[in-house]
């Protein structure tokens, strides 16, 4: 292992809830400018999974590492300072104030102003604020407030939000969740050629099948905490077990089926 | 041996109270979400009738009658008082309930004493437990060892209601998740009746047991609820084990207390609060709040800073109000300093309380340390005025230091409760701490120098510093560090994933709050010439929420408009009715219900309505200032 250490790397990430396993010796790695998919049925522990990454929640046992550096266990706003966005499932936005100004505060935290008693946050780096909303095609929306906003938009202020400390990696819980199919669409074409040209590596969970076989590099599929698969949209397709559990739950209760739901 | 033993049974007693309060106060927030201030106040309107009434009927069933009957009684006042007011604020923010409640509270006290008068009325002794007995050469009221059984068969009781009655089912899962016990078709709003009137029973019952022990008093009230909010907080809000092991722990720390620290007995509660807040700060049997589900609140306007015609006007205002020494006399300036200075603690609150989204309920208690701080250093340490108003104010910065550390551990209600029972602390500090404080006699003879004697220099040291720290707080707002405190109001959990750290910064603003309340408090030490207890009592506290309030809790100038407004409207109600209380409380349910925008706030909206497209400043602020000439 001479070459540099991937950009994330999981192992053996392991959570449990009284006596149920939500996680289970999870482990996997993302290299930079790579997309990869984590997919599951409901309750696969998608979410669990994802909170260990940056912070949200604090893993029983296991490590992530950020380019080698161990980041298990670290606060979100740590994780974040490191280099990782995120994005949340329902969005998390400050409502009262413009969509530029969203944008501005964690430009604030990023450039570390944030005890700056006495400089002006509506002035603050409009420059940069004004370019990040472009990227998402928010240009347009920059003053009104956010409180204001269609559900998709407000999933597109929150990529710009997540852009705005320069990660190395984004990490999107259901980016897509809530919005109309074509919105869906845009917003992840939008977030791959970001990802591409700024060479980001993107992890996202999501539901809609067709979003995940367009965009993702990789997929990895989780079922009741375990890994159970991992490879290429068309390899992932193509695994039986994945079928079974996941596309094919309860059409047919065979002895195949069984195998694959109880590991 | 004995004597401990016999202190410990006494707190023992006391706990049972404390406990029927707690429990009822804590069942009422499970379900409806309000805290109940008003608690207190049907703790001491239950005392009152079952005075009344044991004195009125005789004999055994007489006394024990009037006993529950008194209960029954506030328990039906409690059930108006939830169908005419409470219904209609169950969806307003939980500051605005506990200002009703609040508002509910100041009305109980004029009317008490309306009705009962302001004299202490001793009651009777309970018939059958008018004895004492004998424990090794200590005696124990036998009425004591009553209440010590009482204690666990009321929690018992109301363990089998919660557990073996189909309404107990409904009031636990309401409790868990009421949107959802609504939309299972259960009638929510007689659930949250009833679920009052138990609660305001329990209260009342507690007040009614009290009387063979303690006097009746007006002010009872405060006492009670202070010790009750400690107690839900320790025990954890919602929980009745929780506050039947608090009430416990609270009264033996006062019954011990009172040994170990006679003059800040006190300070042993607070201690432990603290230890126990640290290490769960939901209480010992209490739960995280779960993330309830947003109910549309008041819609906010994005805050912008004054244009520079808005500037100007503010400028223009400022001046006339410097004129004010030209032909006003000396009464009206000092009426007009004293509106300066809460303006000062006005602006200081809406910081924490707009800004920041922590609604503090004792933002008194910085002010009067401010004011003490100045008595200290002018008093015992000799020094001339300027230095005192520069150095004075830190006393205030360093409560807020100490004290804001924990509060910010908690948010709503829990923050409310918290910074109320802190200010209660260095109040009960400042009037039990006679050596030092001069206790209720307070510290007199602040004098200003000779260069600020006069009523109009007073006056324009007062206003200046007024527009000073109204300027610079304003300036914060709109600072990085402004955004980043909203920030953390608006979503905490955004705020984390982008590298805030939320306590740093709520810390930060309180402890700014906290001392800009401080200077207020010094130049109040000045204009009165002496400080008192009341100077950091709740009462002020409630005064400044009030003045927040009134000029728009969602606005960024409202703390100022709302400051001169309320402050002189205070005045001229004090000068005008001895019933000020009655008035003032009226007042607060009145802007609670049908005015919780403010002044400001409402004249935006007109504003706004009449030229959609223009953004919505505050070009108000010229016209109050010129009010309060």
């Amino acid at each position: 292992m001479s070459v540099a250490p991937p950009l994330l790397t999981v192992e053996g990430l392991t959570k449990s809830y009284g006596g149920i396993h939500a996680v289970r010796g999870v482990s996997f790695a993302l290299q930079a400018g790579e997309i990869l998919a984590l997919i599951g049925p409901n309750g696969a522990g998608k979410s669990t999974c994802f909170d260990m990454l940056n912070g949200q929640n604090k893993p029983d046992s296991g490590h992530v590492r950020l380019l080698g550096e161990e980041i298990t266990g670290r606060k979100p706003r740590e994780v974040w300072r490191l280099g990782v966005g995120r994005t949340f499932q329902i969005t998390a936005t400050f409502a009262t104030m413009t969509v530029r100004e969203n944008v501005q505060v964690a430009l604030i935290s990023h450039g570390r102003q944030l005890f700056n008693l006495f400089g002006s946050a509506p002035k603050f780096d409009r420059g940069e604020a004004g370019r990040l909303l472009e990227l998402v095609g928010m240009g347009g929306y920059a003053d009104r407030p956010c409180g204001e906003l269609a559900y998709g938009d407000l999933k597109r202020l929150e990529l710009a939000v997540a852009l705005a400390n320069q990660p190395k990696l984004l990490l999107m819980d259901e980016p897509t969740a809530g919005m109309a199919p074509r919105e869906r669409v845009d917003l992840m074409r939008l977030t791959a050629r970001i990802a591409r040209e700024k060479s980001i590596g993107v992890l996202f969970t999501e539901h809609d099948m067709d979003v995940v076989f367009e965009h993702a590099d990789r997929i990895i599929v989780l079922n009741r905490g375990t890994l159970i698969a991992e490879g290429s949209p068309a390899e992932v397709r193509g695994n039986p077990q994945v079928q079974a559990v996941y596309l094919g739950e309860g059409l047919v209760y065979d002895a195949r089926h069984r195998e694959g739901a109880s590991t | 041996m004995a004597f401990y033993v016999v202190q410990f049974l006494t707190g023992l007693a006391s706990a049972a109270s404390l406990f029927l309060v707690a429990s009822g106060l804590s069942i009422i927030f499970g379900v409806t979400r309000i805290v109940n201030f008003a608690h207190g106040a049907f703790y001491m309107i239950g005392a009152y009738i079952a005075f009344t009434l044991t004195e009125r009927l005789s004999g055994a069933f007489g006394f024990w009658g009037s006993i529950v009957l008194a209960a029954l009684a506030v328990a039906l006042i409690g059930v108006i008082v939830e169908m005419v007011l409470l219904r209609r604020i169950y969806h307003a923010p939980e500051l605005f309930q506990l200002l009703a409640t609040f508002g509910l509270t100041l009305m109980v006290e004029d009317l008490v004493v309306l009705i009962w008068g302001p004299d202490d009325l001793v009651g009777r002794r309970a018939p059958g437990f008018k004895g004492a007995i004998d424990f090794f050469g200590q005696n124990i009221p036998s009425y004591d060892l009553f209440l010590i059984v009482l204690g666990p068969v009321v929690l018992g009781i109301l363990w089998l209601l919660f557990q073996r009655t189909r309404w107990g089912v409904l009031v636990r899962a309401a409790t868990q998740d009421r949107d959802m016990v609504a939309a299972l078709g259960v009638n929510q709003k007689w659930l949250f009746t009833s679920v009052f009137a138990v609660g305001v029973f329990l209260a009342a019952l507690g007040g009614a047991l009290q009387i063979p022990r303690d006097a009746v008093h007006h002010a009872m009230d405060l006492r009670i609820i202070v010790e009750v909010f400690v107690v839900v907080v320790i025990g954890g809000l919602g929980s009745i084990v929780g506050a039947f092991v608090a009430a416990v722990l609270v009264s033996e720390l006062n019954a011990f207390g009172i040994l170990i620290f006679p003059k800040i007995s006190i300070i042993l509660v607070f201690l432990v609060m603290a230890v126990v807040l640290i290490v769960r700060p939901w209480g010992l049997f209490g739960k995280p709040e779960a993330a309830a589900r947003k109910t549309p609140g008041l819609t906010v306007n994005p805050w912008r800073p004054l244009t520079s015609n808005e500037r100007l006007a503010s400028l223009a205002a400022l001046v006339i109000a410097a004129t004010l020494p030209l032909f006003a006399g000396n009464y009206a300036l000092t009426v007009g300093s004293e509106i300066a200075i809460f303006v000062i603690f006005a602006v200081s609150l809406h910081f924490l309380m707009s800004v920041g989204g922590l609604a503090s309920f004792g933002h008194a208690a910085y002010f009067g340390l401010g004011a003490y701080g100045i008595a200290f250093l002018a008093k015992m340490a000799g020094l001339p005025m300027i230095v005192c108003l520069l150095l004075g104010p830190l006393l205030g910065c360093l409560g807020a230091a100490v004290f804001g550390f924990f509060a910010v551990q908690l948010s709503g209600v829990y923050f409310a409760m918290l910074t109320l029972a802190f200010a209660q602390i260095v109040w009960s500090i400042a009037f039990q701490w006679v050596n030092v404080t001069g206790g209720d006699n307070g510290i007199l003879g602040l004098w200003p120098s000779s260069w600020a004697a006069s009523p109009s220099h007073f006056y324009w040291l007062a206003l200046g510093v007024a527009a000073l720290v109204t300027i610079a707080l304003r300036a914060m707002v709109f600072s990085p560090f402004g955004y980043a405190l909203r920030a953390t109001r608006d979503s905490l959990l955004r705020s984390e994933a982008i590298g805030i750290d939320a306590k740093r910064i709520q810390w930060t603003a309180f402890v700014i709050a906290g001392t800009t309340a401080g200077i207020g408090g010094a130049l109040f030490a000045y204009l009165k010439g002496s400080v008192f207890p009341d100077n950091l009592g709740i009462s002020l506290s409630v005064d400044a929420l009030v003045m927040v309030l009134l000029g728009g809790v969602e606005t960024v100038s409202g703390a100022v408009i709302g400051a001169i407004v309320y402050k002189a409207l205070n005045i001229w109600l004090v000068s005008q009715t001895d019933l000020s209380k009655l008035v003032l409380g009226g007042f607060i349910m009145l802007i609670v219900v049908v005015f919780p925008k403010g002044i400001v706030g409402m004249l935006e909206m007109l504003a706004q309505r009449r030229r959609k497209s223009s953004p919505p400043g505050s070009p108000l602020l010229a016209k109050p200032i010129e009010s309060a000439e």
